[in-house]
């Protein structure tokens, strides 16, 4: 055979038989232990092991118990979700059996006042509207201000920010999104709306009620005193109530945003510099229009966020069954309705009501936030990373 | 016409000047966030801070008109809802974890599950509660505790779940195949090694679900109702430190506005915690020694 | 001490993939075995056929008979039982990172129950030793954890791990490959021991290590055996060119 073969130095075979003793003489390596000595009593301990072992069985009842076990937590989400559909769907039948559809749109006209009434809990009139207003209306002014504002942040913090400044805002934002309802509220009571009520709203009001404004823009319908800043000027109302909400579903927004724009590989980041763009086009070109389905996505689900916002809306929106075209007019979201009346309903029909509006809010979260997550999912491809 | 190099250099200008303007938006955007923000915090902090006293933690509110008196009774009652609802939401979530991670993994069921967890995740808290209103105080005849708890309870699953199966899978494939080589029994390997080997990660999703509920308010609205006395019994009504927080801030009485700002500021402490703690395991390495 | 094996007829495949065809192979007791072969040749998915590890992959199947003794580990037992009786070291040291070096050792004991603390401190040291690592770590056995060693010690202490079972059969897939050539030579002559009392197959890639180490040689190639032999025979005067174009290096 050839040279190689001959280079492979082969033991010759021992015989099994006895345990060897002793370290190995030829390559000087290791001396074994008590084994090696023939010591009667390790030898029984070891096959006690086996005996043991063999005599354990094969778990297959145990393994098969646990799966279903696992299996039974998994499938009782599902049941979760099923059993509240339907609690919703049972107890608001008294509501839709009487009102149907027209529920969501209709409204009669008070005699007295010829303006239209829409909720009456004391007559049994129970017509929604207002509060799909409400609800569309302060979501709308949300994501007005918080967009633009997230949008910037992300950028800022993904594409712009010194290294050290990235870990504090990040962890910041963590903060903030975690922080409860009622915090929010608390302080948008007392600090935001005597704010928007001295400071803000004024000056609103003087550009938009300004004779010059109205005379110019008054054919829109959105100026003067029956525009979007007419009425009486409490603080409280749709605009605070779009307020607190931007402060609110921001952080989602911006730490969403932030993760579709990481997502973004930087080998198109690169190739839009080496043509020669400046950071910002490199941004809008190379980043945004990669990452635009999920901002997109993290947009909708800061929409699917602040419809379900209860408490700090309740607390600043000022609870009336009303529409009004001015964003300081106070009124109700589908959320804050719930939250007032429940527990006090006056009847059966109205305690129906206000769950058929639980609902609806139900579904059109459902819809809402399953769409954005399929847009969020369609660019990070599944669990999103810890980026910091 | 100007010539070309000259039209060049012009063109580039804008585009630098642009350029300047974009940055100067984002960090505008950035300071009009943080500056806001940064301020609610410090202002809840001062605020807080200034009403917060030992008689907070140790006495119940006062009747109306009289200063004085704490929140006791909604701290303690928080605590019974939060076991509550840990009792309910911390099995079933990992749980479902470890099905989705164990068992299920690349399965239609593990899809559908894993979706409509995210569904029940987006439910709105207000929702939750006529929900579990229907379901239990409705039948029961009465608000309760235990209601109060099976709202939060629900409202942890989702969060849990989704933690557990995520640090379940970062556990690399040899230590499980370590454990089955040996000859131990799947349920034991899933238990003993790899739960074990997450039990990092998994307690830290926990916290983020349990400090999430700890705050909502909507879901005890009609379950808890709230309790001005202090109570632990799980069939009547109880108090809760958000509810408690929402009922004085829309009072008109400046001393229970106090107690609101004292109580927030108790809210916030326990996110910052859990939310830290959560950072620190997570930059720790989840997985200590296992390569 | 330890027992042989008998190989009829073995086919596996992952999904679609045939991995084994028809392998037919004695594996004699009390000695070691080694099976070399190219790449992707099923060498190491044989071995995980013969403790049904092959099965924990969903997408596996296995048909054929193994016999370990005398009973068929498919037909007759179950994965659970036939893994206790056949231990296995792994290509990469995988020791359990939450476990000090002595619950690790004893692991295979704890996690089936086993409860006698008295005997668990001789089997440990005596796995240990027999792994050549008990005077290395024998001060640390509960202070450090398993995954503090250095990779040779891991590797050492996985074959110690495998050892506290007292299983009859010992599958080694590679186990040196991820090591330094010290750790290297410590680990074959650990093998070099530990054939006499069980029976020992290992897969190498590593020609010379088989001919150092295995009595038995088998050289797999696509899937089939091609030829199983004496290792002196194998490597000296192989009866298949293909085994000979492998051993003088014509290809893999």
């Amino acid at each position: 055979m050839t040279a190689p073969l001959s280079e492979i130095r082969i033991r010759k075979p021992e015989t099994a038989s006895a345990p060897s003793s002793g370290s190995l003489s030829e390559s000087g390596g290791v001396s074994l232990g008590p084994l090696s000595s023939g010591n009667p009593s390790p030898a029984a301990k070891i096959s006690e092991v086996r005996r043991f072992l063999l005599a354990r069985g094969n778990s297959a009842f145990a393994d098969s118990a646990f799966r279903g076990l696992m299996m039974t937590c998994a499938v009782s989400i599902f049941a979760i979700v099923g059993l509240i559909a339907t609690e919703l769907v049972i107890q608001s039948q008294m509501s839709w059996h009487k009102f149907g559809l027209p529920f969501f749109f209709k409204f009669n006209v008070d005699p007295d006042t010829k303006l239209p009434l829409f909720w009456d809990p004391v007559n049994g009139v129970f017509y929604a509207l207002p509060f799909l207003y409400g609800t569309l209306v302060s979501s709308l002014v949300a994501l007005l201000i918080a967009v633009p504002l997230a949008i910037g942040v992300a950028i800022f913090v993904t594409e712009m920010c010194p290294g050290f400044l990235r870990g504090p805002l990040s962890f910041m934002t963590e903060l903030l999104a975690a922080i409860p309802s009622v915090v929010y509220g608390l302080w948008a009571i007392f600090v935001l709306v005597p704010l928007l009520r001295e400071h803000v709203n004024p000056i609103f009001i003087a550009i938009f009620n300004a004779p010059v404004i109205v005379k110019l823009f008054g054919w829109t319908g959105l100026v003067g005193d029956d525009g979007l800043f007419g009425g009486v000027n409490l603080g409280l109302g749709l605009l605070a109530a779009g307020v607190i909400l931007a402060i609110m579903i921001l952080p989602i927004i911006a730490s969403l945003t932030r993760e579709v724009m990481s997502a973004v590989p930087n080998s198109q980041r690169e190739a839009a510099l080496a043509l020669g763009a400046t950071r910002w086009e490199m941004i809008r070109v190379a980043v945004l229009r990669n990452a635009r389905i999920g901002i997109v996505g993290s947009i909708i689900l800061g929409l699917g966020r602040a419809l379900g916002e209860t408490m700090a809306v309740a607390m600043v929106i000022g609870n009336t069954a009303e529409i009004h075209k001015s964003l300081l007019s106070t009124g109700h979201s589908m959320a804050s309705v719930i939250a007032n009346e429940f527990s006090e309903a006056t009847s059966d029909l109205h305690r129906g009501a206000l769950i058929e509006i639980g609902l609806a809010l139900f579904l059109v979260t459902i819809l809402v936030n399953g769409f954005a997550r399929l847009l969020v999912w369609a660019v990070t491809r599944g669990t999103p990373a810890r980026v910091n | 016409m100007k010539p070309a190099t000259q039209r060049n250099r012009t063109r580039s200008t804008v585009r630098m000047l642009v350029d300047h303007l974009a940055t100067a938006l984002a960090v505008l955007a950035t300071i009009l966030v943080v500056a806001p923000l940064v301020a609610i915090f410090v202002y809840l902090l001062f605020k807080g801070a200034s009403s917060l006293n030992l008689a907070f933690f140790f006495e119940i509110p006062k009747p109306v008109g009289e200063s004085g008196g704490g929140m006791a009774n909604a701290i303690v009652g928080s605590g019974v809802l939060l076991g509550v609802a840990s009792l309910i939401g911390v099995p079933i979530g990992i749980g479902g974890g470890i099905f989705l991670a164990e068992f299920g993994r690349g399965t239609r069921l593990a899809n559908a599950v894993r979706f409509t967890a995210d569904v029940l995740n987006g439910v709105p808290s207000i929702v939750m509660g006529i929900a579990i209103y229907s379901l239990i105080v409705f039948n029961q005849g009465h608000f309760s505790a235990l209601a109060g708890g099976v709202a939060l309870g629900i409202m942890m699953i989702p969060t849990v779940t989704r933690t557990t199966e995520e640090m379940l899978l970062m556990v690399p494939h040899a230590i499980r195949e370590a454990a089955l080589g040996l000859g131990v029994p799947n349920w034991r390997s899933v238990l003993s090694i790899t739960l074990k080997t997450a039990s990092p990660g998994v307690i830290t999703g926990c916290m983020l679900a349990f400090a999430r509920v700890a705050g909502e308010t909507a879901p005890l609205l009609f379950t808890a109702l709230g309790n001005q006395f202090m109570s632990v019994n799980l069939n009547r009504p109880i108090q809760a430190l958000p509810l408690q927080i929402y009922l004085f801030a829309i009072s008109p009485y400046d001393d229970q506005h106090r107690l609101a700002w004292a109580g927030a500021l108790v809210l916030i402490a326990l996110i910052v915690i859990a939310v830290s703690l959560v950072r620190y395991v997570a930059s720790r390495g989840i997985l200590k020694g296992a390569s | 001490m330890g027992v042989g094996i008998e190989v009829t007829n073995l086919n596996a495949w992952y999904g679609a993939n045939h991995t084994l065809q028809d392998i037919n192979l004695p594996i004699p007791a009390n000695h070691a075995t080694a099976l070399i072969g190219p790449s992707g040749c099923g060498k190491s998915t044989f071995v995980r056929c013969l403790n049904r590890m092959h099965e924990t992959n969903p997408i596996a199947k296995v048909t054929g008979s193994v016999r370990i003794g005398d009973i068929d580990i498919y037909e007759d037992s179950s994965p659970v039982e036939i893994r206790r009786r056949v231990g296995m070291v792994f290509q990469r040291p995988n020791p359990f990172p939450t476990m000090s070096i002595y619950d690790n050792v004893c692991s295979g004991l704890k996690l089936n129950g086993y409860n006698n603390r008295k005997a668990t401190d001789e089997i440990v040291e005596r796995s240990l030793r027999n792994a050549a690592l008990w005077d290395e770590v024998k001060d640390d056995l509960k202070k450090k954890s398993g995954a503090s060693l250095s990779g040779g010690q891991q590797q050492r202490m996985c074959i110690a791990r495998a050892l506290a079972v007292d299983p009859e059969v010992l599958l080694m897939d590679e186990p040196a490959s991820a090591l330094d050539p010290v750790s290297t030579s410590k680990i074959e002559d650990l093998i070099f021991q530990l054939k006499t009392q069980y029976t020992i197959v290992i897969v190498t890639h590593n020609m010379q290590q088989a001919a150092r180490v295995a009595e038995k040689t088998g050289f797999f190639l696509n899937g089939r055996m091609v030829e199983f032999d004496s290792t002196h025979k194998i490597f000296t005067n192989p009866s298949d060119k293909r085994t000979e174009d492998y051993i003088t290096g014509r290809f893999g």
